[in-house]
């Protein structure tokens, strides 16, 4: 008999990445395309969704041949997407009506502002978890419903499709115009604001809301069950996972018991804590966000925290300011100084999120004399990643009554030692890192995996996950103290940059 | 074209790329691959095949705007070592995650400094013991598969190891210029190196070169452990620990660039 294999596709804001996971969630191959970013105006991010889908069918054949793998040697295929990037399409020509509107992009500012000061607005709130801002699908689907003249008639009578990347993917591999199965996950529909998070169910007055016809939205599954039989890239295999690219992560990361949490280190980072079987209302500006659900059992809840600027304050670094030639090299040079030198910088780019939610904050470098060399601001850079998720920490300690006891991470930026151990340091508490750092395909991966009977149980899953580093807290708690201090004093100095007049003229 | 005949025994290729880098040497702005093309009389085809591997190689560089090309900052830095540390942890850490689960033993990366193996990159044996992680550190050369595998491709580091007096951990280590000599030319035979408790009573370990551009030894990855399984019945490195740390190392190797590996 030969060996059997899970293949992931991890659909990510800059690339499509496709592995292949063999039975010890061992990573066998991969490959990986980049999209392009597309900027028609500042604050407006785009992608082509027929270029990701055409990326879908070069990166899995060559994963494939790569691992010496055949497709009928696939258990199953497991996705994980870029979440709230929101595409729209024409069902009869699979042709998208517009380019796809990314999670970064600020188009809707004004619409969510008025949105907000709308009546219902708390009750849309309360039912979907999270706050109204420009970075979830409902508000990006609204606009263009506004903006593509008779989008709106068409989307009534069912001519057109909704949907988020793994929407727009899974229909594609099942047959696109041809019988393709338009359907979302619980994960990725909870990121619209249009779903009711105790139901699972399209919400019928977040519908009425945000205006939205409901024939044009996705059927909602669970996370980890069979949709369907690929026809295209991967004829005959089984499509058996879909999950948001963070509850991947926290799915990958083996997060099953609530109090579990890991923090994925990317462009931005991503903070989710498994709350169990009851959604968790925030008071200290976390999102409610559905974690992962198996087939018919219930739902499991997470806290979210997400920090916009963390690895692309090191790519700024890199690319505007010049200072390395490759994103590692800021540990090097890093570590050519001894500390920050009182130097402190707060990547509020576009504002702040959590725990701040402040959109009028911007960035600052503060601390500044004379002995700063470029080595303090590359330690500067790498200690705000620190102290950004010290505070969604706080936050979700707070919010869930229970004490962080260990953190778990992922993402490229854990091959920073430097950043690692400074993260430890700051929390307090163990950071570790799991043997595959790739956990959002993994749990893409395991999702499909155990649905098709793969992998059996959770309890399987778990004991895949062997520790691969850990960093133990060395600072000294007086030091902690004092810095951390420093940190919010120059958080409270990027508050109220943009004034209020120029926000109003802007909208 | 038939402009610049190679004598016998020449690259012509290598005498062209020499003839491109002179030429932006030379001049005072950029120049774009019409304007190289032109200069040293070749075909266009040639000249930007030529001029894309020096810039693969960091020898010449892009101007992102323009798209002409300029000398590049390696060619600044050529006695200095060429890949950053923590770039090749970052390069490496999807491999050697896969060596750790394979094996079940401990991995390490190392590069040479100052002529002792500093431990680029540590991932834990997946047990879920208690470990330490010990990236930062420093080894000796003579003693471990790691600094062994490195001071086997890097003539000068070997010499002054040999020079030195190399201190015996135990019974097994080599401590004397043959020996020393008689197993780096093994493992230049063999592509891969082991220590069998040279350095620890009861451990033992098997390492192999990672490759950079142009097949240049960047730096060594190796698994170490217990001598009862890192080794067979009769002493010998078990055949399938060699191959992981083989196939792990040519993984490296090939996101590094180095073509044949």
């Amino acid at each position: 008999m030969t060996d059997s294999y899970v293949v992931s596709i991890d659909q990510g804001t800059t690339s499509t990445r496709c592995i292949v996971f063999d039975r010890r969630g061992n990573l066998v191959s991969v490959a990986q395309r980049e999209h392009q970013q597309h900027f028609p105006r500042p604050g407006w991010v785009e992608h082509d969704a027929l270029e990701i889908w055409r990326n879908v069918g070069k990166v899995v054949p060559r994963a494939l041949a790569q691992a010496g793998v055949t497709a009928d040697q696939i258990a199953a295929i497991g996705i994980a997407n870029q979440r709230e990037s929101t595409v729209v399409w024409d069902r009869r020509t699979g042709v998208p009506v517009a380019p796809a509107i990314i999670w970064q992009d600020t188009r809707t500012d004004a619409l969510v502002e008025t949105l907000a000061r709308a009546p219902g607005a708390e009750d849309v709130r309360q039912r979907c978890g999270l706050p109204l801002a420009t970075y979830f699908s409902g508000p990006k689907l609204r606009w263009l419903l506004d903006h593509s003249p008779g989008l709106y008639e068409r989307a009534e009578r069912g001519e057109v499709l909704f949907g988020t990347m793994e929407s727009w993917l899974i229909w594609n591999l099942t047959g696109g115009p041809d019988g393709g199965l338009h359907l979302t996950d619980v994960t990725n529909a909870s990121r619209t604001m249009l779903m009711d998070l105790r139901t699972l169910g399209w919400h019928p007055d977040s519908l009425a809301f945000f205006g939205i016809p409901a024939a044009m939205l996705p059927e909602i599954r669970s996370s980890s069950e069979v949709y369907g039989t690929a026809t295209a890239v991967l004829p005959g295999v089984r499509i058996a996972a879909a999950l948001g690219d963070q509850q991947a992560a926290l799915f990958g990361q083996t997060c099953f018991a609530p109090g579990d949490a890991k923090c994925t280190y990317g462009t931005g980072s991503f903070l989710l804590l498994n709350t169990g079987a009851e959604p968790v209302h925030s008071r200290h500006g976390l999102l409610t966000t559905v974690g992962y659900q198996i087939g018919g059992e219930p739902a499991v809840y997470a806290l979210e925290g997400s920090i916009a600027i963390t690895g692309s304050l090191v790519q700024w670094f890199r690319d505007r300011l010049d200072l390395i030639s490759t994103a590692p090299e800021i540990e090097t040079l890093a570590r050519t100084v001894e500390d920050n030198g009182g130097c402190y910088i707060v990547p509020a780019f576009s504002g702040l999120f959590a725990p701040h939610w402040r959109s009028e904050a911007r960035g600052v470098i503060v601390g500044l004399t004379s002995y700063i060399t470029k080595g303090h601001l590359a330690r500067a850079v790498l200690e705000a990643t620190g102290w950004q998720t010290r505070e969604v920490v706080d936050a979700m300690n707070a919010d869930s009554g229970l004490d962080l006891t260990a953190l778990r991470v992922d993402g490229g930026m854990t091959a920073n030692n430097l950043l690692m151990q400074f993260v430890a340091d700051v929390l307090a508490v163990p950071v570790v890192r799991p043997m595959v750092a790739e956990t959002v395909s993994l749990g893409a991966a395991y999702a499909a995996g155990l649905a098709v009977g793969y992998w059996p149980d959770l309890e399987g899953l778990r004991s895949n996950w062997h520790l691969a580093a850990r960093w133990v807290p060395e600072m000294d708690d007086a030091v902690r103290a004092e810095e951390r201090e420093n940190w919010q004093r120059a958080v409270e100095r990027t508050f109220g940059w943009i004034k209020p007049e120029a926000r109003a003229a802007n909208e | 074209m038939a402009s610049i005949r190679p004598m016998p025994g020449q690259v012509q290729s290598i005498a062209r790329a020499a003839a491109i880098l002179r030429l932006l040497a030379s001049s005072s702005g950029r120049l774009g691959i019409g304007e190289i093309a032109r200069s040293l009389d070749l075909p266009k085809g040639t000249a930007h095949g030529i001029v894309r591997t020096l810039q693969d190689v960091g020898f010449v560089e892009q101007d992102k705007t323009s798209g002409k090309y300029q000398l590049g900052a390696a060619l600044l830095h050529l006695g200095t070592s060429y890949l950053d540390v923590n770039e090749l942890r970052s390069r490496s850490i999807n491999w050697a995650d896969p060596l750790a689960a394979r094996s079940g033993e401990a991995v390490r990366i190392g590069t040479l400094l100052d002529g002792k193996v500093l431990v680029v990159h540590h991932v834990f044996r997946p047990d879920d013991t208690l470990q330490t992680l010990d990236v930062g550190s420093l080894l000796p050369p003579h003693a471990t598969a790691l600094g062994k595998v490195l001071l086997a491709y890097d003539v000068g580091a070997a010499n002054s190891v040999m020079q030195g007096e190399p201190e015996p951990y135990t019974r097994r280590t080599l401590v004397t210029a043959r020996t020393l000599t008689r197993a780096l030319t093994e493992i230049r035979d063999n592509g891969w190196g082991a220590e069998i408790e040279e350095m620890t009573l009861g451990e033992a370990g098997i390492a192999a070169p990672i490759r950079g551009y142009g097949g240049l030894v960047v730096g060594a990855i190796g698994l170490s452990g217990p001598v009862d399984r890192v080794c067979d019945g009769h002493g010998h490195p078990r055949p399938t620990l060699v191959a992981y740390v083989r196939d792990a190392a040519r993984a490296v190797s090939r996101d590094l660039g180095a073509a044949r590996w």
